[in-house]
């Protein structure tokens, strides 16, 4: 038996929901005992998450803390567990952003404390759950699972159109997963006639990308759309959007920051650890395709987040066009490209999440969210502001803060790939800039009116879960290079498994290497000195 | 007709059903009593299901030219025997606000559960029809049962005048096959038909008339129309067994006829089957979408559920596991329809003239009833496919015989029927979760958990949870009892 510890993984994931069914037998009544209880265990899941940054080796770009046991013989399936770097990020970004989620929940929900709670962690669960899974029929399972608890958090506790919502969300979702489902299967007769054996495990899967590459074009182009439909719906990529507005608008605050925080994520990770590894020939020749779809999402995204009037419809808006950009980097295929997009995930899941927090407090306040109701809120919330602010410039990409450091990094890959499309994709941010410094020109500045006058400045309990936010935003943006460590080896291995050749490639041409220095080098300060560090190792893996 | 000791044995099931039978007649002769009625009936069927164990130690049995008993009757019986059993506990519930004779209620249940025994085993057309007229004939009269309600008479009446017209179909598709084999036993006629040329017209349309009359019981797409008005009308516990034993007998004999007679998979029958399961995929699930009656919405649903297994059987010929995952996939349907069912039962029981079927009796029941609307949301999440539940690993297999079969195209109608099939079930979900109305019409009593009726609704709810979770047991089960012997 291994010890407790070099299991954290497991523990972390199955933390939450041993919460969830200690919460179901605390009867009803006390809604204290249900918000501490929940926040004692997401709060203790937190913690026991960190030892995992340490005990992490960032030279082994391959599966640690891998365990596994039987589950279901007959047709391969193993209860298999372990992660890489890329996982562990997404991890650490999961169990901060879970006890975040609890305690903003403590004044806005005002009815059913106990069902909440316990959607809530076992909506914890099921996510940690997918990041933590070396196996596909566990990944799927996890993955659908995940739905469960989210259409639940809408449907009770969310906003007058909730169903309609709800029921979106869902159905959206499960329609792309059910086609990945045969896509797996897909994969999974295939393998079972060449090696003759049932095996479910993602490794055994990803081994099968060179038999697949042998396969009549046809089915690599079908298998490739149908884990690409899979995901696009999850990220959500343009045009499978239109479930996100929806959802975020009618989701509670909590729901809205697991959505944006971590329950996009879940597609864009899918991206990184299956489509790219296991089908790279089909992706190649659809990246084209792909990676404008991903563009026109970053553009579309922003135009129409700078028309909205409703606050939470212009963060979500602003979600789809920064996960565009997102899957443009990984689209490039390049070890900038996809570290950018794993950094733009961690990125949005922080600001964005952040933001969505910012808006749920002053809804709470004001039970409005439309922007033409607020105005000169500084004046009377100076610390909301501050807060908003560096959010704000966190959102937009500000040098120095957390957004810049993934941006860049996402365009000097996406210039390698596709330059054209690169040089567009700057519009999205611009335009990302516009919306975003409106929006709090709009609710921050000029004359305040009686009924906002009255509103309360950031209260501590607020106060005390955006400060994690606010630390990780200025850690990420200021000092990246531990982060892009642990990156390093995992985005290596999946830029070999997507083009084997590639690191020979680039230590054939030097120059090619060297004229990347060059264009760090003429970054803007103050972040100079840091990405100059950070590219380096990004860099250095065909040594 | 000599029998050796073994195929006595392996009657035992239809024995000791039949045995109930008759004993339960005397009874009811003797003195009418509910409870005498009900301890014969539970006692026959039990002894029956446990004797399948029995039954299962003496091996591959013919039994009369009629019958052959292998581990895949076997396991059919075993599946009727359980839908049987908790439809009585469903149906003693109702009963207790029935004002009428009660009794007869367990004797044509009784009767029916026989003809799914003598189904499950059937290897001969005399024995398919024996089989299904057992099994449909009570069905009239217990759909009936509650004939001082229009819905209930109707229904009675509606299935009986299509049912006949079905069975006719049947018997004539049966004739012609005759007229061409010489012979009715399945191995005799698939050994026959084998060199018969193909598309032989004689051939052809007996084999298409037989499936009008499967599709009719198994309400397939375009023989379903008189699925949701006959759920309805039907007494709760009586559209539990119309939903489970009477359709996967039924489903159980094709699957072994068609594997049985090689010319059943002639490319023409091929694509009609084909076509079928789209079109019942889709149709059940386009018209489930706007049903405000539970009831209607599980008939559409139960529709397009033999429409996915109903793929199961076209790519039988080209899978390598079909047989399994038709019996992965019934089982998942029987236990989530019986939660389901028995929910809805729950709900109308005991009688009080209609079921609480609208879907507005079900607002809010959450907050009222916990633990029943628990084992509801987990059997809507099951019939929706949902991961952690059995009726994910009843899509898993569907999925993968048709991926493995390389009928794409199928694959895609189930991937869209089960995005369609999800908003239903979500609906209901939803509504169970609704902020209660004002005012209550129909509520399950208190002490539901604790009567027999129950204690089988969460029983299916944890199997459906715990298998969903470790489906080992589930897939080694199957796999024990997937012989078929066909010749």
């Amino acid at each position: 038996m291994i010890p407790w510890y070099q299991n954290l993984p497991l523990w972390v994931t199955f933390l939450p929901l041993l919460g969830a069914l200690f919460l179901l037998f605390v009867p009803k009544g006390s809604r204290r005992t249900f918000e501490l209880g929940a926040l004692a265990f997401t709060v203790a899941d937190f913690l026991l998450s960190l030892p995992l940054w340490f005990q992490y080796n960032r030279h082994d770009g391959g599966v640690q803390w891998a365990f596994s046991a039987d589950w279901i013989p007959s047709i391969g399936v193993k209860f298999s567990v372990g992660m890489d770097g890329i996982s562990l990020v997404l991890l650490l970004l999961t169990t901060l952003l879970g006890f975040i989620v609890v305690w903003c929940s403590f004044t806005a929900i005002t009815e059913r404390h106990k069902e909440y709670y316990i959607w809530l962690l076992v909506m914890q669960f099921s996510m940690l759950g997918v990041f933590i899974t070396q196996d596909m029929f566990q990944f799927y399972l996890f993955w659908e699972l995940m739905l469960v608890p989210m259409y639940f958090l809408i449907a009770i506790w969310g906003g007058p159109q909730k169903l309609y919502a709800a029921i979106k969300l869902f159905l959206y979702t499960l329609a792309g997963s059910v086609l990945m489902l045969v896509a797996i299967l897909a994969i999974y007769f295939l393998q079972l006639k060449v090696t003759g054996k049932a095996d479910m495990s993602i490794a055994s899967f990803q081994a099968m990308a060179g038999v697949i590459a042998h396969q009549s074009h046809t089915f690599q182009i079908l298998l490739a759309l149908a884990f690409f439909l899979g995901f696009a719906i999850k990220v959500p990529m343009f045009p499978f959007h239109t479930w996100l507005p929806d959802a975020h608008v009618e989701a509670p605050t909590a729901g809205s920051v697991v959505l944006a925080g971590v329950l996009l994520k879940m597609g864009t990770y899918g991206f990184v650890r299956f489509l790219l590894p296991i089908a790279p020939g089909a992706t190649k020749e659809l990246m084209p395709y792909f990676m404008t779809l991903a563009l026109i999402g970053v553009i579309y995204g922003a135009l129409v987040a700078m028309i909205q009037k409703d606050m939470k419809k212009l963060v979500a808006y602003s979600s789809v066009s920064h996960l565009g950009l997102c899957m443009l980097g990984l689209f490039a295929l390049n070890p900038n490209g996809i570290t950018g997009g794993i950094l733009q995930m961690l990125n949005h899941g922080i600001s964005t999440s952040a933001l969505f927090l910012i808006v749920g407090i002053i809804y709470e306040r004001r039970h409005t969210r439309l922007i033409a109701e607020y105005g000169g809120l500084s004046k009377t919330m100076p610390l909301y502001a501050t807060v908003f602010l560096i959010m704000t410039m966190s959102s937009i990409g500000l040098p120095g803060l957390n957004g810049f450091i993934g941006e860049f990094a996402i365009l000097q890959g996406a210039f390698q790939a596709a330059p054209w499309l690169a040089v567009l994709a700057t519009t999205g941010i611009i335009l990302g800039a516009a919306y975003m410094l409106w929006l709090y020109q709009r609710a921050m500045f000029g004359p305040i009116s009686e009924t906002n006058a009255k509103m309360a400045d950031l209260n501590l309990r607020e106060i005390a879960y955006f400060v994690p936010l606010l630390a990780a935003a200025f850690w990420i943006g200021l000092y990246p290079k531990p982060l892009l460590n642990v990156l390093e080896a995992p985005v290596e291995k999946l830029v070999r498994q997507i083009t084997p050749t590639y690191y020979d490639q680039v230590d054939l041409t030097k120059g090619q290497k060297e004229a990347a220095k060059v264009g760090m080098a003429g970054m803007p300060a103050p972040a100079e000195a840091e990405t100059h560090e950070e590219a380096e190792p990004s860099h250095g893996g065909g040594h | 007709m000599t029998f050796t000791a073994s195929q006595l044995l392996a009657l035992l099931p239809l024995l000791l059903t039949t045995g109930a039978m008759v004993a339960l007649m005397l009874a009811i002769a003797w003195k009418r009593c509910d409870d005498t009625a009900f301890v014969v009936t539970i006692a026959g069927l039990n002894l029956a299901l446990f004797s399948l164990p029995i039954v299962m130690a003496q091996g591959d049995q013919g039994v009369t030219p009629l019958l052959q008993i292998d581990g895949y009757a076997v396991f059919y019986m075993g599946l009727v025997l359980i839908g049987a059993l908790a439809t009585c506990t469903f149906g003693r519930s109702w009963l207790k606000g029935y004002p009428d004779n009660r009794e007869e209620f367990y004797l044509l249940l009784l009767i029916a559960t026989a003809g799914g025994l003598v189904l499950a085993g059937s290897r001969h057309l005399a024995s398919l029809y024996i089989g299904i007229e057992m099994l449909t004939l009570p069905m009239f009269g217990l759909v009936g049962y509650a004939y001082r309600e229009r819905h209930s008479l109707e229904a009675s009446i509606k299935y009986m005048v299509l049912s006949a017209a079905a069975t006719a179909f049947l018997l004539f598709g049966m004739a012609l096959l005759y007229a061409q084999a010489g012979s009715l036993s399945f191995s005799d006629l698939g050994l026959t038909l084998a060199t018969t040329p193909a598309h032989h017209p004689l051939l052809m349309g007996g084999l298409g008339l037989m499936l009008v009359g499967f599709a009719f019981k198994l309400s397939l797409a375009p023989f379903h129309l008189w699925t949701p008005d006959v759920y309805e009308g039907a007494p709760a516990p009586v559209a539990t067994f119309l939903a489970t034993v009477s359709k996967i007998a039924v489903f159980c004999v094709l699957l072994r006829f068609y594997l049985a007679v090689p010319a059943a998979a002639d490319p023409m029958i091929h694509w009609l089957l084909a076509a079928m399961a789209v079109v019942s995929i889709v149709i059940g699930n386009l018209l489930a979408l706007l049903q405000t009656n539970i009831k209607r919405m599980m008939g559409y649903s139960s529709i397009s559920h033999f429409g996915y297994l109903l793929a199961v059987i076209v790519a039988s010929r080209l899978g390598q596991m079909p047989v399994e995952a038709a019996g992965v996939y019934l089982l998942m349907y029987l236990f989530t329809s019986l939660g389901a069912f028995g929910v809805i039962s729950m709900m109308s029981s005991p009688y009080r003239g209609k079921d609480a079927d609208s879907l507005h009796s079900y607002r809010g029941l959450f907050w009222r009833r916990p633990y029943l609307t628990a084992v509801l949301t987990v059997m809507m999440l099951s019939l929706a496919g949902i991961p952690m539940t059995l009726g994910f690993i009843g899509k898993f297999y569907l999925i993968g015989v048709t991926v493995d079969a390389k009928l794409w195209w199928l694959s895609g109608a189930i991937v869209l029927g089960s995005a369609l099939g999800l908003y239903y079930y979500l609906r209901v979900m939803v509504t169970l979760y609704l902020r209660e109305p004002g005012m209550q019409l129909r509520d399950a009593k208190g002490d539901w958990a604790i009567t027999s009726g129950g204690l089988v609704v969460l029983l299916s709810a944890a199997l459906v949870v715990a298998l969903g979770l470790y489906p080992q047991p589930v897939i080694s089960l199957v796999q024990g009892f997937q012989n078929v012997v066909l010749h």
